[in-house]
């Protein structure tokens, strides 16, 4: 079972959800998919021992002499990553989504294809019974997708996943939750909250996917915004994480709440139980 | 001789520049004989990137010898300079005033591109 954490806004707790749930559960993957900024590590403390993986994409390289300046190729490409300049073809590698289109388009061959360092992937599988992995993107990138991918490779249908997405709803965050059985959204009882919910629901919805709300930072007078328009749009409220001092200290310190307050083990698995029920 | 200035709108010379070069709405191309001025829109003003590249792409296709905008981005700047466009940055108010500058020998060449792009942090 593979469950994905998401939100659209930044900021309003999916590492904290993810983390925790991981924390509480038997037999379980946490891979941190946030490849532009990972900081379930921060929580999970892990040891890399210095061993990653290498994550490449292709590129296009244009041989010079066989190039007629045709342009077709910086026609083609939907993202400027090509321009024509006095008769000759620039690359812009870091705007590239490596589709290889320019190379299949140019004409007389002079589009090739060269692997570009673009991230790392590294883990630690010394956290029984958590494996942990996560992926970086490295300084410059512009595209996560190719780090993520390459993470969800490592992905074991023995256990039970859980992915942290990036913020947001565009391609990085949509290429962590499509794979996944259910995905979280994790929002906050403001008005932000709430937009960004939408937005993310409407991509849930227009993937097929199955998810539910989790509120953090959850109060009685507040949550009713949210809960208003969960009640119309037939959402259901996983949990509620409470706006509560003492989780706020934890989470200051680098201490995932679960690791210090014995009542929410149970609740983070009553909640994996819930999903689990729900995705059956 | 033909200049490239990035313009917020379309109304001749005395349309607003845009100190954005990428993401501006019109893109103005003048004529320093006759001062006149005509008007490209901006396709790539959205775009998830490029943006830069697609403007220095647009303007070296327009032959200009020289592009007027606040700041241009690392790509943007590489593309120019591969074409032999001047860059030169400046704030005026209307494309009027970018080009009179000019004219008047006012304006210093960029060597340098003005900022950093806009990927996050860059490593230098």
């Amino acid at each position: 079972m593979i469950i994905t954490v998401l939100s659209g806004k930044g900021g309003t707790g999916k590492t904290t959800v993810a983390t925790n749930l991981a924390l509480s559960l038997e037999n379980v993957q946490l891979l941190d998919a946030d490849v532009e900024e990972p900081d379930a590590c921060i929580f999970i403390k892990p040891d890399f021992a210095d061993e990653y993986e290498i994550v490449y994409r292709l590129i296009p390289v244009v041989d010079e002499a066989k190039c007629t300046a045709c342009r077709k190729c910086v026609d083609f490409c939907e993202y400027n990553a090509l321009a024509l300049m006095l008769d000759s073809i620039l690359v812009f590698p870091e705007i590239c989504h490596s589709c290889g289109g320019c190379a299949r388009i140019c004409p007389v061959g002079a589009i090739s294809e060269k692997e570009r360092e673009i991230g790392k992937i590294k883990w630690d599988h010394s956290k029984r019974p958590l494996e942990f992995w996560q992926g970086e993107l490295n300084i410059g990138e512009e595209s996560p997708v190719p780090v993520i991918e390459k993470l969800k490779e490592h992905i074991d249908p023995e256990k039970t996943v859980i992915i942290d997405a990036q913020p947001g709803t565009t391609c990085p965050a949509i290429e962590a939750a499509i794979d996944s059985d259910y995905c979280i959204l994790v929002t906050e009882p403001t008005p932000f909250g709430l937009n960004d919910l939408r937005m993310a629901v409407e991509v849930m919805r227009e993937t097929g996917k199955n998810f539910g709300v989790i509120i953090n930072r959850s109060e009685d007078e507040y949550d009713g915004i949210i809960e208003e328009y969960c009640a119309r749009e037939g959402i259901d409220i996983l949990l509620k994480i409470p706006f509560a001092k003492e989780i706020a200290r934890l989470y200051s310190k680098g201490i995932s709440f679960v690791e210090e307050l014995p009542e929410w083990k149970p609740r983070f698995q009553e909640l994996f139980k819930k999903i689990e029920g729900l995705v059956r | 001789m033909l200049i490239g200035i990035s313009a917020s709108d379309n109304r001749g010379l005395d349309a607003k520049m845009d100190s954005r070069f990428g993401r501006a709405n019109f893109f103005a191309i003048v004529d320093t004989e006759n001062m006149e001025a005509r008007f490209i829109e901006n396709s790539a003003a959205s775009a998830d990137s490029g943006a830069g590249v697609g403007a220095a792409q647009l303007f070296a296709d327009q032959n200009v010898a020289a592009v007027i905008s606040g700041d241009f981005g690392p790509k943007a700047f590489i593309a120019l300079k591969t074409a032999g466009i001047e860059l030169y940055s400046y704030r005026g108010s209307t494309i009027r005033e970018a080009v009179e500058a000019y004219k008047n020998g006012e304006l210093r060449e960029l060597g340098v591109s003005s900022n950093n792009g806009h990927a996050g942090f860059r490593q230098v």
